[in-house]
């Protein structure tokens, strides 16, 4: 791969659940090093837009290419080599409950490499450190707090020092504080490893934090992907509503309405 | 695309009959497809995972035997002891209206091996364990630990199926020869207090009528239960979708589609094998 070619290069994506068109035409790139944050309303998208970054779905049509790879096309055996190379935390950390931080932290070296036992706990045990939960790593990730649950799942998604990262919701459901901290650790991260990071999120703050740029989506489409200044200085109104927290008002059609209320009653 | 459900019911109620009579066959026929499916990638996994990077650990599949099979051997004991010393009274009653209580031990021993011993294990394995894995399962669902595991690249069927699947086909044939044993040792101890027959010419005796065809046929079975257990405790998890109310509906149901698959299996087995 040509170090111009962009980490993350998505073109014109449109996937579907059963009937209902949920992304439409989505098209955007990250570069290498770059933090690309995914923001947008609930029931934007932006969670389907991950599930398919992560290549847990099907598109409809469209492409998606990771580190130069289309992942739409790939077989099994590439997308193993390149599942090596991507880290991700889930929102609710997605910890296996039945084991202890540690082997959690330990279990994709122990799938991915031959190292041998004290070589991968202490390796594990480094990217504990890093989220500072060293000490943790005997405990089961449900005596665990919510902050500490992300980062030990931050911890197992780095531990194979991926090229590309995915955070699905860092801040949901933790104190500012907390999630403040968690913002800083992202924007280490990227310094330490130049990895591209990917960050889904709907929190304002956290976001011009920590993005490089960022990709607005609404009702499954791309409303702006672009700088933090340009999205800030922005006159679309559906950004504007999203930035300035105001309510959706938008005008209602009557007829629609009461077709809606009858639909298959008459 | 097929009228909606409402749709069809302000049209025709029979025709709204017709039409859910066809989903559902579709939705069973698809289940079938899945389970199918799902036991042919377990078995893919366990034979070339070695091949495919993504080999099925001997210690997993020694862990699942441990929690399937070894914690298992209380319960299934207990139940075949009751069951053989059942058979004995059930025996003794109904061959004494002709005179015929001696022959108990013919009875016993042949209902036990062929029938009782595979079919007690195989009910109580799946309320025990079909259940656990349907949970199991299920909530690594809803919490995307099976999520988890795909982005790691660990193939989430040959790291929970697949040692399931190899240590149920190692234990289930292991418990219903323990369950004969105990079995037989329940109608044994009945009988020699009832008839005065010793317990060593019961067992004479029964080593005498029993052939290894009859152990065999039991064994056979237990090997048939342990797949429909694993494969409909994995498959009821695997599509949970609802929160926790779904995984509470998931092993309900794989506990009743265990129980249920396994009397139509044994019946279905019984009647090719044994005529």
């Amino acid at each position: 791969m040509n170090s111009a070619d962009p980490a993350i290069d998505v073109r014109n994506l449109v996937t579907h659940y059963g009937t209902r068109k949920i992304l439409d035409d989505i098209s955007f790139q990250a570069r290498q090093g770059e933090i690309m944050v995914i923001m947008g309303g609930s029931g934007s998208g932006k969670s389907t837009l991950l599930r398919h970054l992560l290549g847990l779905h099907n598109p409809t049509s469209g492409c998606i290419r990771l580190l130069g790879k289309d992942i739409t096309q790939l077989d099994a055996d590439a997308m193993y080599d390149l599942r090596k190379n991507m880290g991700v935390a889930f929102q609710g950390g997605a910890l296996f409950n039945s084991m202890t931080v540690g082997e959690n932290v330990e279990l994709p070296l122990r799938e991915h490499t031959a190292l041998d036992g004290n070589t991968i706990r202490i390796m594990s045990r480094m990217k504990l450190e890093v989220v500072n939960l060293a000490g943790f790593e005997d405990l089961m990730p449900a005596e665990l707090s919510g902050g500490m649950i992300k980062r030990a799942a931050l911890a197992r998604a780095i531990v194979m020092d991926p090229r590309l990262l995915f955070f699905d919701e860092p801040s949901a459901g933790l104190d500012p504080v907390v999630s403040a901290e968690l913002d800083e650790l992202i924007l280490t991260l990227r310094d330490a490893m130049n990895m591209t990071i990917v960050v889904v999120t709907h929190e304002l703050e956290s976001a011009f934090k920590i993005a490089d740029r960022i990709t607005v989506l609404d009702q499954g489409r791309i409303l702006m992907s672009d700088t933090v200044a340009a999205v800030r200085a922005s006159d679309n109104q559906r950004i504007r509503s999203l930035l300035d927290r105001t309510p959706r008002n938008e005008a209602m059609d009557p007829d629609e309405y009461m077709e809606r209320l009858t639909r298959e009653i008459f | 695309m097929l009228p909606s459900r409402r749709a069809c019911r302000r049209l025709d109620p029979v025709l709204a009959f017709v039409a859910q009579v066809g989903q559902r066959s579709l939705q069973s026929l698809r289940e079938v497809g899945y389970h199918a499916a799902l036991l042919a990638e377990a078995f893919y996994w366990l034979l070339l995972g070695r091949w495919r990077r993504q080999p099925v650990r001997l210690r997993a599949v020694f862990k699942e035997a441990i929690g399937v099979g070894v914690n298992a051997i209380p319960i299934v004991a207990l139940a075949s002891f009751a069951t053989g010393m059942m058979l004995a009274i059930q025996g003794i009653y109904t061959l004494r209206t002709f005179g015929a209580e001696g022959q108990v031990v013919l009875g016993i021993s042949l209902s036990v091996t062929r029938e009782f011993a595979p079919l007690i294990t195989g009910i109580f394995v799946a309320g025990r364990s079909g259940s656990a894995i349907a949970a199991r399962i299920g909530t690594m669902q809803i919490s995307q630990e099976i999520d988890a595991l795909r982005v790691i690249g660990i193939n989430p069927v040959r790291y929970l199926v697949a040692p399931l699947l190899a240590a149920m086909l190692l234990t289930l044939p292991a418990l219903t020869v323990l369950s004969d044993l105990v079995a037989l040792f329940g109608g044994a101890l009945y009988c020699a207090g009832e008839l005065s027959l010793p317990m060593g010419v019961f067992f004479d005796r029964t080593f005498e009528v029993l052939i290894v065809q009859d152990v065999l046929h039991g064994v056979l079975k237990s090997v048939i239960f342990a797949v429909i257990v694993t494969l409909i405790g994995a498959a009821n998890g695997f599509n949970v979708s609802a929160g926790a109310e779904g995984v509470g509906r998931a092993t309900t149901r794989a506990v009743v589609l265990g129980c249920i698959g396994i009397i139509l299996a044994d019946m279905v087995f019984t009647f090719l094998t044994s005529r």
